[in-house]
């Protein structure tokens, strides 16, 4: 691993905990769980620095959440985040991060709404499938009621998904080599 | 002595630097010229962060190319943005880092940590967090990075662009007191009015190369 | 930096983070295992008296808590309204008892000694082409540039204010990922220029 690669993985880590610091961004009128802008991190994690930078980059993050380091949004961290309903959120982002840069990476000059799949591919479906059964795990649920809690999640994650795909192009014609 | 043989430096189809000779064995050197003139990319030659295209470069006769780690050694780098130099979170453990890279005992280390943090009135921010310094002890972290790794040369790219006049003061005071041989690249005209040698670029050439009083005109004139 | 860590003397305190750790997972395991509801409250009844042996009050186990009010009552609910009060009350015990634990291990361990032990837990992995200093040099540089960042996030937040952005995400996400862009290759020349070679 080169020197740039681990500049870039600390740095992704470093930018995502940063995002957390963002207000949420709420939904009141419609009555939807507020989102915050900290899983904006794992998208341009791995749509801009790549499957294995990014994905490394979002598992130094969990580790440092595990340390201890309140960086999840609101101040949270610890192990009992990782225990809790939405661990497996957390624990997914790694792996989201990966599949974001491996299907980013094949497709170099995707189109708005190619790109913008791919980062849901990872993002929001990738997220969910790791993420609802570990919820119906720990509160003995069953997928079925897991899913329809997370039903009301979705337009959040979806305007995410659009947000993160238009940073991404914008990164890109502000850094044509990306 | 470091020695610049036809070095012409391009990234891609952009081309920086052309066809630069010089020899460089004054104590104070500077460089100065516009945003883009090439004078970032030629301060980045001098220690092997940037290869030449063509030519070579030689740090007392040892090429970049070839003895990279030597150069690395001899020849220190302090960036503009103490923010992106500073690499570990505590003052102690940032003088250390380069040290350790270099192979230094553990004794040596901590030695010329006390010795430079004393040097700069820097001894009770040993264990401080580096983001708390103020801008000017974020520089003089950055320079004494450095100087712990004994280089007998330093470059410095525009160490002072970023900090008020106050901050300016004490690392020009700082730079001015560095026994090893020093490459100013600045915009700080007041910094290298005492300098031995002024070098100033335009478009990726060398237009002037003398004394300051001569050569700080011909840049003022060509801003003009 | 700041971390979730509170002073302290107890046992807890003076405990080496890697049997902590050790601990934690295979209470969480026999948690996850056991079915029955007096023992859940039993062990979150020995949890919470930790609390006050490890010199942490019951206002700091609350305050771990109370993010998860909202899934709690929701879990609660459906489980009450399919299952039974029975295994309502099991399942939102079981996950109290099983975060107060976590947070106890997190409260009465400096985050610095942790991430200490997980860099030399990563020795085993170095047949696998893992190589802890470079992860220790990754970890350092993240606890370095996470304030850094935090940082220009709120320069760019105030920058925006003015023209009333300061909400809108990509009015400041953009603008500090490309600073953390450009930040990149500096740091990086930094690293190189002072001897480090990967």
């Amino acid at each position: 691993m080169d020197t740039k690669s681990i500049v870039y993985i600390a740095l992704f880590a470093a930018l995502t905990a940063a995002l957390g610091l963002m207000p949420p961004i709420s939904f009141a009128g419609l009555g939807l769980p507020p989102i915050t802008a900290q899983s904006l991190g794992v998208m341009l994690a791995g749509a801009v620095a790549g499957p294995r930078r990014g994905g490394l980059a979002m598992l130094l993050f969990i580790v440092l959440v595990a340390a201890g380091l309140p960086l999840l949004a609101g101040g949270r961290g610890g192990i009992g985040v990782f225990l809790g309903a939405s661990g497996g959120f957390l624990l997914a982002w790694p792996l989201c991060a990966a599949l974001i840069g491996v299907l980013v990476q094949a497709r170099p000059d995707a189109s708005f709404v190619t790109l913008a799949l791919a980062i849901g591919l990872g993002g929001l479906v990738l997220m969910y499938a790791c993420g609802i059964p570990w919820m119906a795990f720990v509160g003995k649920l069953g997928l079925s009621k897991s899913l329809a809690i997370m039903v009301a999640y979705v337009p959040g994650d979806l305007v995410k998904v659009v947000l993160a795909t238009l940073i991404v192009r914008g990164l890109r014609r502000a850094y044509p080599t990306l | 002595m470091i020695e610049i043989d036809n070095v012409t430096l391009a990234y891609g189809d952009r081309t920086v630097l052309r066809d630069i000779s010089l020899s460089l064995s004054e104590k104070r050197i500077a460089i100065i010229g516009a945003n883009g003139s090439g004078k970032s990319s030629f301060a980045r030659l001098l220690n092997g962060l940037a290869l030449p295209s063509a030519g070579a470069v030689r740090v007392d006769g040892q090429d970049t190319r070839t003895h990279g780690k030597d150069v690395r050694r001899k020849v220190g780098f302090v960036f503009q943005n103490p923010d992106n130099q500073i690499v570990f979170p505590v003052v102690e453990e940032d003088l250390a880092f380069g040290m350790k890279n270099l192979g230094f005992s553990k004794e040596d280390i901590a030695r010329n940590t006390t010795d430079i943090l004393e040097r700069y009135n820097m001894s009770d921010l040993r264990e401080h967090p580096a983001h708390l310094l103020s801008g000017g002890q974020k520089q003089l972290l950055a320079i004494s990075g450095v100087l712990v790794m004994q280089p007998d040369y330093v470059v410095l790219d525009e160490p002072t662009t970023l900090l008020d006049l106050r901050n300016k003061r004490r690392i020009t005071r700082a730079i001015e007191a560095l026994e090893q041989t020093v490459i100013l690249a600045s915009h700080d005209l007041d910094l290298l009015r005492d300098f031995d040698r002024v070098i100033v670029f335009d478009e990726g050439r060398v237009i002037a190369d003398d004394r300051p009083e001569i050569a700080i005109p011909i840049y003022v004139d060509r801003m003009s | 930096m700041l971390d979730l860590y509170f002073p302290g003397t107890s046992f807890l305190h003076r405990m080496s983070p890697g049997p902590k750790m050790l601990t934690l997972m295979v209470a969480a395991t026999l948690l996850f295992i056991n079915e029955s509801l007096v023992l859940t409250v039993g062990a979150l009844v020995i949890v919470l008296a930790l609390y006050p042996v490890a010199g942490l009050t019951m206002q700091q186990a609350w305050k771990q808590i109370r993010p998860l009010l909202w899934i709690f009552g929701l879990f609660f609910a459906l489980q009450w309204w399919f299952s039974g009060l029975t295994l309502a009350a099991y399942v939102v015990l079981r996950l109290a008892a099983l975060i107060l634990l976590a947070s106890l291990v997190t409260l009465t361990t400096r985050s610095s000694d942790m991430i200490e032990t997980m860099t030399r837990a990563l020795g085993f992995l170095r047949p696998l082409g893992v190589n802890p200093a470079k992860v220790g040099l990754a970890i350092s540089l993240a606890l370095r540039f996470i304030p850094v960042l935090a940082q220009i996030t709120q320069e760019v937040r105030e920058a925006q204010k003015a023209r009333g952005l300061e909400r809108s995400v990509i009015a400041v996400a953009m603008p500090v990922a490309i600073r953390t862009l450009k930040m990149a290759d500096d740091i990086s020349d930094a690293i190189e220029s002072r001897g480090y070679r990967s």
